[in-house]
């Protein structure tokens, strides 16, 4: 009963601190209503925060799983090397975002690996500072993602498939079911709980980045064109002391991840009993 | 009958093993780049180095952090295994009771639980730095670790429960019968039963204890008890411009013992993950 006080607790608080201007210093907090929630509505800034947590965020999802799928649906047969190359493309989700964001930052600079390949390939006229260059910036923080968490959706998806009896398969296989036609009527309605679990449990996972965002790009280039609901709950209570203001960005994050992660749960349900 | 290992197949195999060595070409930068001169890495950085510098290794170990990588290596062992011990003991006492006692309240804790999982706990970020501030937890492996158990709870409680459910509740009766208490059926009988799921648990909670960096940075940064990411971390920030074959010495460090560890108890690992499909 304690343990569980000791994490509810402090949401209702954070919950309340979202509508007052604490500086987290005085001892006092002012009642300010919705202003905190107005204030985010009306900064541009904040509209493209939320904008890139769900753009970064449903992006992630699709190739994630995309990719998964088909790393598992590949993986699952006969393949000799199965079992080290599962190890292989679970191991970044073992290991710490930030140091493999590190990693990725080097790949991503301007005189770094990915534009001295280009380079030597002949593509140099494609060579940009792609964490620092706008439009190019959240997209590169996708990349890093997608390459971490691939091995976590294919693993969801192997655990699935395993979990499908192979004379399903056969059955169809002998009635001349072609492959395409395997997939799309029998394992992928079958796959259905492996998905729901899978694209929540991604989503979630995409809606919280914070490490990638810190070991990349730190927000920018220069201001806000990377910053997700994460890093600007950090940087609002740590950097500006704008406690109710980073709490009023908590709940926002809050009720959109429990609100689609809720709506997502009952769509994907809803499919897998239909199916 | 689709187990027959066609020409289709090998090519199939060979395609994934082209893409497992792409997909491990960030590896290899690590690898070559925490041994190059600092000339190296602007000249040549692709190609492994001339000669070896393993100074480098040495060079990042003093220079992160307050107290090295060194001290911050003892920091992430001390807290993640306070943290799992913590998460194990209490954990499974509590999905015991959630899972045997069947009632009203305990049914709803559960669904606390679970929900504890999805909400993402930035929301209590805030009140918790004060009060934890005000309780002399900042900045030391005790408020980390008080947190990190409070945190993993939810994840720990429900993976846990769910094993109990599953388990004979014969053992137990037959040691009450036998005249156990409660607690003493529990630590002779159902903990050793537990052992499978346990196993689970720990490498699953460890690693994202080890690896956890948001919360570590709000509460260890500049303390002297930074763990292993925040370490890194102050040695990417403090270099200004950043000296990438310190950094990735540094990198290599951090990542070297959880990959091994990982190596080891992957199996775990993936079968915690894989968990989630059937509950």
């Amino acid at each position: 009963m304690a343990l569980f006080a000791f994490h509810f607790v402090p949401i209702v608080f954070g919950g309340y601190y979202a509508f007052t201007d604490w500086d987290g210093l005085t001892t006092h907090a002012n009642w300010i209503g919705l202003e905190n929630f107005r204030r985010i509505a009306g900064d541009e800034i904040a509209r493209s925060v939320l904008w890139h947590t769900l753009e970064l965020a449903t992006c992630f999802v699709v190739l994630v799983n995309a990719l998964g799928l088909v790393l598992a649906l590949a993986l699952n047969r006969a393949v000799k090397t199965r079992n080290v190359l599962r190890v292989v493309f679970f191991a970044p989700v073992a290991l710490s975002p930030l140091a493999i964001s590190f990693v990725w930052q080097w790949i991503f600079v301007p005189q770094g690996a990915l534009n001295r390949v280009l380079d030597g390939v002949g593509l140099s006229s494609l060579q940009r500072a792609w964490l620092a260059d706008p439009s190019t910036a959240l997209w590169m923080v996708l990349v890093v993602l997608v390459w971490q968490f691939t091995g976590l959706a294919m693993v969801l998806y192997l655990a699935g498939l395993q979990q499908i009896p192979e004379e399903i398969e056969e059955a169809a296989l002998v009635d001349g079911a072609s492959g395409w036609l395997r997939l799309r009527k029998i394992v992928l309605p079958l796959l259905a709980p492996a998905i729901t679990v899978s694209v929540t449990l991604t989503f979630i996972i995409g809606m919280r980045v914070f490490d990638q965002i810190l070991g990349l790009t730190g927000g920018g280039p220069p201001v806000g064109q990377t910053e997700t609901l994460g890093t600007q709950i950090y940087k609002q209570l740590f950097n500006n002391g704008r406690y109710g203001y980073g709490a009023a960005f908590s709940v926002v994050l809050t009720v959109i991840v429990l609100v689609l992660a809720l709506l997502q749960l009952m769509f994907l349900r809803m499919n897998e009993r239909r199916l | 009958m689709h187990r027959r290992y066609t020409r289709l197949t090998l090519l199939r195999e060979l395609a994934l093993v082209l893409a497992a060595g792409f997909f491990c070409l960030p590896f290899y930068l690590v690898f070559a780049i925490a041994l190059e001169t600092t000339a190296e890495t602007v000249k040549t950085p692709l190609s492994l180095p001339a000669s070896p510098q393993w100074g480098n290794f040495s060079e990042a170990w003093h220079a992160a952090g307050r107290s090295g990588l060194g001290g911050a290596l003892v920091s992430s062992l001390v807290i993640t295994v306070s943290s799992v011990v913590g998460l194990i003991v209490l954990g499974s006492l509590g999905a015991y009771a959630i899972a045997r006692r069947r009632s009203r309240l305990n049914d709803f804790v559960y669904i606390l639980f679970v929900l504890g999982i999805i909400l993402p706990f930035q929301l209590a970020i805030i009140p918790l730095y004060v009060a934890m501030g005000h309780l002399g937890l900042v900045g030391n492996y005790a408020g980390l670790i008080v947190l990190n158990i409070g945190l993993l709870m939810p994840l720990t409680v429900f993976l846990y429960t769910g094993f109990i459910r599953a388990l004979p509740r014969d053992y137990e009766e037959a040691a009450r019968v036998d005249g156990a208490g409660i607690l003493q059926a529990y630590v002779r009988v159902v903990f050793p039963l537990l052992l499978p799921i346990t196993g689970t648990v720990a490498v699953l909670t460890g690693i994202i204890v080890w690896n956890e960096f948001f919360v570590a940075l709000l509460f260890l940064l500049g303390s002297g008890a930074e763990t292993l990411p925040v370490a890194l971390y102050s040695l990417y920030i403090d270099s200004g411009i950043p000296q990438w074959n310190l950094l990735f010495a540094g990198v290599a460090i951090t990542l070297a013992p959880i990959l091994a560890f990982y190596l080891f108890a992957q199996r775990h690992l993936i079968r915690g993950f894989a968990t989630g499909i059937k509950g």
